[in-house]
Formats: C-alpha cells, structure tokens, sequence
C-alpha cells in the first residue's frame, strides 16, 4: 500500500487533469456565429469582468515586452523545465546516496 | 491569480507593494540565515522553488470550463516557514511577467500578497493545526498545500473586489462575482497541487528525513510543536 501510494496519488491527479477535458462540452455557438473558446485562462475571465463591472476603466501600463502565443507557449514550457530539471537532479542525487549508503553498510558488516 | 498588468489602480497597485516589500524583505533575511546556519538545506530550498515553478506554470484545465493554475507555494512554507516564500514567489511572479506578460509589475505587490504571502502562511498555519491535532502527515500536507491554493485565489477575488466594487452592490457582490470566476476553477486545481505535495513530500520523507527532523517537519520520536 504505502510503496504504491505515491504512484496512486499521481494517477489521481492526472485524472483531476483529464476528466474535465472529456466532461467539459464544447458550447453552442454565440449569436455571432463565433465559437466560444473553452478553457481559456482565468485570468482572462477576470479581466473581462473588470471590463462590465467598470467599463469606464483603461488600464494604465502595458507589459513592456509581450511574446506571441507561441514563444509565451515556450517560455511557461521552460519555466516548468527549469523546475522539473531541478527536482529530478535533486531526485537523482537522493537515490544514488541512499544506494551508495545501503552498498557501504553492506561492505561495513561483511 | 495574475492579476493582469495596468488591471490594479495606481493606488492600489503602490498600496499592495507596500505591504508585501517587509515581507520579501524579511524572507530574504531568513533564507539567508538558514542557509549560512545549515548549508546542508540548499538543496531542499532548491526543491522549494523549483517545485513553485513548476506548478505555477502548469495551466491546467478545470471543470468549470476554464483554466488556471496551482501556485506550488505550500511545499516551502511547510519546509521553510511562510516569509521564506515570499521572495521565492516574487522570483517566480517577475519571470512571469517580464518574460510571459503574465501579471505585471505594476500588480507585482498584489500578486506577491496573495501567492507568496497569503497562501504561505495559510499553508504553515493549517500544517501546525493539522499536526497539533494529530492528523496523519500526509493528511496535513495535503490540506495545508491545498487550503493555500484556494485561499491565495480568494484572495485574488478579494483584491478585485476591493478594486473594483460593484456600482450597486459593493464589495460583496463584486467579491462573489470574482470568487465565481476564481473559486469554482480552482478547487480542482488545489486538489491537484495538495496530491502532488504530498508526492514531493513522501519523496522528501524518504531521501532526506534527516534535515526534516532539524526542520521540525517530521517528528523526531516525539510530537514537538514547530517553531517558525
């Protein structure tokens, strides 16, 4: 049990992770004809509602350098390398001292 | 949680910096005190915020339609204390939002506040109530890493609401519009990153239980009370 749980946990997340791309439906679409983007960003949303709650405000500071869709596509893929890279080295580390250890007190007893 | 840039008025985006600089400010000085103090936590640092930027760039799809993303920040604040993660966090936001237009400078502070503060601690509290109450630890975790999610995205909704009251009916009805856009989407999301703390966490207790026992993560033989 314990030695499957974390590969249980993962399992369980990546579900959380596919099941509303098969649940969610594609809506109708609108009047325009256009079709309504599903899964865009939170984000997004909120900004769009700052527009009807306030229309009257502009925002007052542009981002100094804004990549297109694509290039921002790969600098979030960077970021979670960058991450992931890291906790992998670290992982790798880990398991070689703990092995190395495990020889070493296998050699000591003999 | 990335409150867009120029979407916070001028004094709201200088008040909310405001409130989070002694914030990073003090982490800074922790951090640096335990790495001079215990060098041998480098690398558990390391694993903080590498862990940080993972999740706060994976855009994940949600029921509700939409998508967002885990902030990663409970991991650190149950290893380092919540202060720790307030400039780890703000690493993360400006990379963000000089390179990726996501956030901005203008709402650094704000975003700062809500996934490098708020969220932190609220992980570090509910991990110390949790283990108080004698929870088992993975149980802990995954409520302190979870409940931090959530609450940095109410925070979120808090600060928008605040910004941007509804004409009619105020605060409350600007927040709960807000919290409808954040709060429904994330639930998933703070199930998912609560998971996969835990996962980091088992992988934690395995190769370096060791520095946990220094850290007052995991207990040595007897329940000890953490000490931030």
């Amino acid at each position: 049990m314990k030695r499957y749980q974390n590969l249980m946990l993962l399992i369980a997340a990546l579900a959380l992770v596919v099941l509303p791309l098969w649940m969610v439906k594609k809506s109708a679409p609108g009047p325009d004809g256009k079709q309504l983007q599903v899964f865009s960003g939170a984000d997004d949303k909120a900004k769009n509602l700052i527009g009807t709650i306030s229309p009257g405000y502009k925002p007052w500071f542009s981002p100094l350098l804004e990549p297109p869709g694509e290039t921002g596509s790969l600098l979030f893929a960077l970021q979670a390398a960058l991450g992931a890279g890291f906790i992998g080295y670290w992982y790798g580390c880990s398991k070689t001292r703990a092995e190395l250890n495990q020889t070493r007190e296998k050699a000591a007893r003999c | 949680m990335h409150i867009m840039e120029g979407f916070l008025p001028a004094t709201h985006a200088l008040g909310w910096s405001a409130a989070s600089a002694p914030f990073v400010a003090y982490g800074l000085r922790t951090i640096n005190k335990r790495i001079t103090e215990n060098p041998e936590q480098r690398m558990l640092l390391g694993v903080a915020a590498a862990f940080t930027f993972v999740l706060s760039a994976l855009k994940l799809p949600s029921v509700t339609g939409s998508c967002s993303h885990p902030t990663g920040t409970g991991l650190g604040a149950i290893l380092f204390g919540p202060t720790a993660m307030a400039p780890i966090g703000m690493v993360v936001l400006l990379f963000q939002a000089l390179l990726l237009a996501h956030g901005g400078l203008t709402t650094l502070g704000a975003n700062i506040f809500s996934m490098a503060i708020v969220g932190p601690f609220a992980a570090a509290a509910i991990f110390r109530i949790a283990k108080a109450a004698l929870l088992p630890f993975g149980v802990s975790i995954f409520l302190a890493a979870s409940c931090a999610d959530f609450l940095t995205y109410i925070t979120t909704s808090a600060q928008l609401a605040f910004a941007f009251p509804d004409p009619v009916g105020g605060f409350s009805v600007s927040f709960a519009r807000f919290a409808g856009v954040f709060a429904i989407t994330q639930l998933p999301l703070a199930i998912i990153e609560g998971l996969l703390t835990v996962v980091v966490m088992n992988a934690l207790v395995r190769f370096n239980n060791r520095e946990l026992q220094v850290m007052n993560v995991t207990d040595v033989p007897v329940v000890r009370e953490a000490q931030l």
